[in-house]
């Protein structure tokens, strides 16, 4: 970390800072964002992210697949959004690959922090339990904050700081309570909570 | 000698209005109307059809002031390429102007038929409410609607027991003619002067390839049991499950049901019981045509449609396996309409079907079809007119299939009816192109999608110019036509000098400079609609043909060489055009761009109308 510290000072290298897709130190493959209009609302939230995850695969040509990598072009072929979106594509090879790309593509939520100037991005998908999201949080994060992070499940007694995530209903809730592969398909957004807020969800918890 | 035409009071008005009824053609009744006052007057009132094919090109209250008597009316709102998400979702189109101001002045309409506009559910409220006499609605490619707005539209329906007035007159005068004169005047005042609010015959609902929010499961229930004038029910794009029994009710008290288009949620068993109770139908769309395995199932499929003595037109038979489309055979001989574009069939048994299919005029497929099972087309289905051909695999993402340009000819030679194409394949040659043209010069639509941009020749690697050049001066009477693959300015001589038919144009990922369309503005005399995306088109070409711009409905382009200083001198210049620019971005406003800006996207249309007031934050007149 004491590179990124430096770097900081420096002002010159500002690869820490750069909204990646990944951890920092690592170096993730540039994802190509997925065609920017979606126009069709009749999309179920699955398909529109299997149509994207599809539509943005092909440029990572080292996978070494055929057919050839094409950037998706918005609008082409000329076919109706209705047709593209209500018609299953051909199914024997099409769902296996599907499957593959669902694997592939990771879960990436939003990461806040209170206090920090920007959000981070994680790949759920990356850990295998709540330590490695934890440790990965920490590091993420270390450059904004003197003091620790929570490490247990719940709050350790000496931290003021908790982790917290936004579920599908839209409700804030604590990392931890739930079984780590349920937690990873109803998290939307984390957020790392400072101050007196987690204090009231410390008293909470226990009560 | 006639001296001016004076002639034209020779007759009473009643007499040239009967002479007009028999002209069909909008554009014989608007030469009608340039005539001398009288007959502007006369075939004013008389108009009954009104189709606006660009809503922004006429103010509402406008068209329905100058023909007070219209009963039927078509409007279109946003350009094609929305079909294909180039538009932004909020950029127009909104039908509520129209209702309104056909609520107000048109209270007799009895059809309405909107394609790509916005359709609210207030919207559908106030036409439930508002039309007396109302029998058609159809909405095609709309949005903003959900199935609450259809029950608002099923909840008005009624029926009148015998369907004209003069019936119902003569209905009440026989049942009291027993019981005195005094009796039957009165009830004839009341028949004749009350406002019955709701008396309608809504006869057909066709919901084409809408998109539809499903928020009341119900909507069917809606409509009364006292309701029984349907003739054609067009549901296809609902995602919802519909209630079947209420369903089968429906067409069991409506006798007169021709056209039946059910959609993709209804499981095969509820189809059959439901296809049962219409063995009158003309017109089916089958929901989902695949299931696990029955024997009985079968058989009872298999009945049904022999029960089909005049079905013409079949269409549906979503996700299709070969189980238990042979149980339909016996329809194939009398059909003149196959829609199979949904259908996930792979050849050996798409060949099967469609050849026993003697009588098609119609044929929409997928490209799983494959050259093989075109050559069997064009063996068997001699009377084809129409041919679509769809991608199963647009991103080719599956491995290809074996459909190439060799299919298309096969058509061409075997079908001499053939006079419109819609093809989408992943390779073509000038030759084959050639042929084509030499074999169907009597091709009046001609669409060709090689789905990679930019595909040359595969054989000689030339550009398509000599293939296509040779579609245009061959097919006289070609009214449409798409480009795709490898083209250079050459395709646009040829086009501009001899497609002098041609209404709409369509061209992507083409031509080399401005002279490309240039060529095309400055022939093409017909020209009505032109839609360009990615073809480096600029300034030059756009500003000397201007004026040939007031002569179209519209021009789209898209990722094109046009600069905002351009668009700026053809608005001053052609004060009856909108000019449209289309910037996502949402920057600072317009005013303060520079003239060398590059114009994302622009849409140009004539209009009496002015400026619309209606601009979404992405969409600037200039």
């Amino acid at each position: 970390m004491e590179a990124a510290a430096s770097s900081v000072k420096d002002g010159g290298d500002l690869r820490d800072t750069e909204l990646r897709l990944g951890l920092p130190g690592t170096e993730a493959p540039e994802k190509p964002a997925a065609p920017s209009t979606r126009g069709s609302k009749r999309a179920l939230q699955e398909d529109d992210d299997m149509e994207s995850r599809a539509n943005s695969r092909p440029l990572e040509a080292d996978s070494g697949e055929a057919p050839a990598a094409k950037a998706q072009i918005v609008g082409w072929p000329p076919i109706r959004s209705y047709r593209r979106n209500s018609f299953p594509p051909r199914k024997v090879e099409s769902e296996a690959e599907a499957e593959a790309e669902a694997e592939a593509a990771g879960l990436y939520v939003k990461v806040s922090m209170d206090g920090a100037p920007y959000l981070r991005k994680i790949d759920l998908k990356v850990y295998k339990g709540y330590k490695e999201l934890r440790e990965a949080m920490d590091n993420m994060f270390k450059c904004f904050t003197q003091g620790e992070v929570s490490r247990k499940e719940g709050c350790s007694s000496g931290s003021e700081s908790a982790i917290t995530y936004e579920d599908k209903d839209g409700d804030l809730m604590l990392v931890g309570d739930v079984p780590w592969e349920m937690f990873i398909s109803s998290c939307r957004r984390l957020r790392i909570m400072k101050g007196c807020e987690v204090r009231g969800l410390r008293t909470r918890q226990y009560s | 000698m006639v001296r001016g035409f004076g002639w034209a009071a020779a007759f009473p008005d009643e007499v040239w209005e009967h002479v007009f009824s028999f002209l069909a053609a909008d554009a014989d009744r608007n030469a009608v109307a340039l005539v001398c006052r009288a007959w502007h007057r006369i075939e004013r009132r008389s108009r009954r059809r009104v189709f606006v094919g660009n809503c922004y090109a006429v103010a509402p209250a406008a068209a329905v002031r100058r023909f007070p008597e219209v009963r039927a009316a078509a409007i279109k709102g946003k350009p094609h390429f929305a079909d294909f998400n180039l538009v932004p979702t909020d950029w127009g189109g909104g039908a509520e102007a129209w209702v309104e101001a056909m609520a107000e002045g048109w209270p007799h309409l009895e059809e309405l038929r909107l394609k790509r506009m916005v359709v609210s559910d207030d919207c559908l409220e106030l036409i439930a409410r508002s039309f007396k006499n109302f029998g058609v609605l159809s909405l095609v490619s709309c949005d903003g609607f959900s199935t609450a707005g259809l029950a608002a539209i099923a909840a008005n329906c009624r029926s009148s027991p015998v369907h004209t007035s003069v019936g119902l007159e003569v209905a009440i005068l026989v049942s009291v003619a027993s019981e005195g004169v005094n009796e039957l005047s009165l009830v004839y005042l009341l028949l004749s002067s009350a406002d019955i609010p709701y008396l309608r015959n809504l006869r057909e609902l066709d919901l084409h390839e809408n998109e539809v929010e499903d928020n009341c499961l119900n909507w069917i229930s809606h409509f009364p049991e006292s309701f029984t004038s349907l003739v054609s029910l067009n549901i296809a794009c609902l995602e919802g499950d519909v209630n079947t029994s209420v369903l089968e009710c429906l067409i069991s008290r409506c006798p007169n049901l021709k056209t039946l288009r059910l959609n993709h949620a209804m499981p095969l068993e509820k189809l059959v019981s439901l296809l049962q109770r219409a063995p009158q139908l003309v017109d089916v769309g089958t929901s989902k045509f695949s299931a696990d395995h029955h024997p009985e199932l079968f058989s009872k499929l298999e009945s049904t449609f022999a029960g089909f003595k005049h079905l013409k037109s079949l269409s549906g038979i979503w996700e299709a396996g070969p189980t238990y489309l042979p149980a339909i055979y016996s329809v194939c001989e009398s059909l003149t309409s196959l829609n199979l574009c949904y259908a996930t069939i792979q050849s050996p048994e798409l060949l099967k079907f469609v050849s026993r299919c003697k009588n098609l005029q119609r044929l929409w497929v997928m490209d799983l079809i494959e050259d093989n099972g075109l050559i069997a087309v064009a063996a068997s289905c001699k009377l084809l007119q129409e041919l679509r051909v769809f991608p199963s695999d647009p991103y080719g993402v599956a491995p290809p299939i074996s459909l190439t340009e060799h299919g298309l000819v096969a058509i061409s030679a075997g079908c001499l009816m053939l006079h419109s194409v819609l093809y989408f394949c992943r390779q073509m040659t000038n030759a084959a192109l050639l042929t084509i043209a030499n074999n169907r010069p009597n091709l009046t639509c001609f669409r060709l999608c090689i789905i990679e941009p930019h595909t040359p020749d595969y054989i000689s690697q030339e550009p398509l110019d000599a293939g296509f050049s040779a579609i245009v001066e061959s097919c006289k009477d070609l009214r449409r036509l798409s480009l795709s693959g490898l083209l250079t300015d050459r395709v646009f001589k040829s086009i501009g000098a001899s497609a002098n038919r041609l209404e709409m144009l369509s061209v992507a990922f083409a031509g080399d400079s401005d002279a490309g369309l240039h060529y095309i503005l400055s022939g093409c005399k017909n020209l009505r609609k032109l839609e360009i995306r990615d073809c480096p088109f600029g300034d030059k070409a756009l500003l000397d043909n201007a004026s040939k711009l007031e002569t179209m409905r519209s021009l789209w382009m898209s990722s094109c060489s046009v600069t905002l200083g351009a668009c700026r001198q053809l608005a001053l210049k052609m004060p009856r055009l909108n000019v449209e620019v289309i910037d996502e971005r949402r920057g600072r406003p317009l005013e303060s761009w520079p003239d060398d800006f590059p114009v994302e996207k622009l849409y140009i249309y004539r209009t009496v109308a002015g400026p619309r007031s209606d601009t979404p934050p992405c969409v600037w007149t200039v």
